[in-house]
């Protein structure tokens, strides 16, 4: 049986022991470390833009020491321009994890799984750790396993639409046929949303927008981290059965009192 | 000149290394491109600019 001590999440030979991965857009640097703190987050995403001269605030000097990093390759429209990403992130200097995310569609930012496929084996073959961010497709899902990757990252709901588990059918079947970490990835809003996923058994949740949107940002950290831990542990236990109809007394059918004429 | 992330700049002859410690940048904390190819951070120090030199810096910033 697994507990909460040897429950671990392996991605590319590591272990984690926290299944949630932060997302760092959209709030103040400042309040980086709080909210990794409070998520007890191990993993955080990252962007890769041009830099800015002049000694502006960097984000690594506001990362605790010890988390993974891993950066993203947003703004890449197809697979050549996510493999030029990744490679520049790598040559940052902090490690070989890639969250692949390679978008062509500008309204709804949904991925494109087939330049995605075609990333995936490119990266795998020179090392990278790629965690690709997908429409959750089976097939593709199984091309991605195939092409090398050490997870697949299907969405919830449109990126920053804290919409929640739109796809969950579609993520249950991953969860289902496919071998990796399914970890759901974008439009998971609230942290009843988290639990979910992780009761149907993915392996863990990213979010961003929920916390970068929610009033207090290291609370909701501390909210999902405490969501997340709930519904993997629910999912560990084996929930309980659902009755297709009727009800099923949960205290026992003998022993009542009687009423002052005797009766039962 | 030479381009630096789209925009022109003085760098030509320059040292790598010294130029992007004149302009505010943490060597160890970018990636270059030269002209489309990656840099290695080991070799800053002993790539001098060329005319038309074409660079891209990047950083690591937030996100999802």
């Amino acid at each position: 049986m697994k507990t909460r001590e040897t429950d671990k999440l392996i991605l590319g030979g590591r272990e984690f022991t926290s299944r949630f991965i932060l997302g760092s857009g959209k709030y103040s640097l400042e309040l980086i470390k709080a909210a990794v703190e409070q998520a007890g987050a191990q993993i955080i995403t990252l962007a890769l833009r041009r830099a800015n001269p002049g000694g502006a605030a960097n984000i690594l000097d506001y990362i605790p020491e010890g988390v993974t990093l891993l950066p993203n390759t947003s703004g890449a429209r197809n697979a050549g321009e996510a493999v030029r990403i990744a490679r520049l992130a790598r040559e940052v200097g902090c490690g070989d994890f890639v969250k692949l995310e390679i978008i062509r569609d500008s309204k709804y930012l949904l991925p494109d799984n087939a330049e995605t496929i075609r990333a995936t084996e490119i990266l795998a073959k020179e090392g990278f750790l790629v965690m690709p961010y997908m429409y959750p497709d089976l097939n593709a899902a199984r091309d991605l396993a195939d092409a090398g990757a050490v997870s697949v990252m299907p969405l919830g709901a449109p990126i920053g639409s804290n919409k929640g588990l739109c796809t969950r059918e579609f993520i249950r079947i991953l969860i289902d046929e496919i071998d990796l970490p399914v970890i759901v990835d974008a439009g998971i809003g609230r942290p009843s949303q988290a639990c979910e996923a992780m009761e149907m058994g993915a392996a863990a949740v990213m979010a961003n927008t929920a916390i970068a949107t929610a009033s207090r940002i290291p609370q909701m950290a501390e909210a999902f981290g405490k969501a997340i831990e709930a519904g993997r542990s629910a999912y560990l236990a084996g929930l309980g059965r659902v009755l297709d109809q009727g009800a099923s007394p949960s205290s026992p059918l003998t022993g009542f009192l009687q009423d002052a004429e005797g009766r039962e | 000149m030479i381009t630096v992330n789209g925009s022109p700049a003085e760098g030509a002859g320059r040292l790598l290394l010294d130029f992007l410690r004149e302009n505010g940048y943490d060597p160890a904390r970018i990636a270059v491109e030269r002209n489309g190819a990656i840099l290695s951070r080991s070799r800053f120090g002993e790539t001098w600019l060329d005319e038309g030199d074409a660079l891209e810096i990047v950083q690591f910033v937030g996100g999802g």
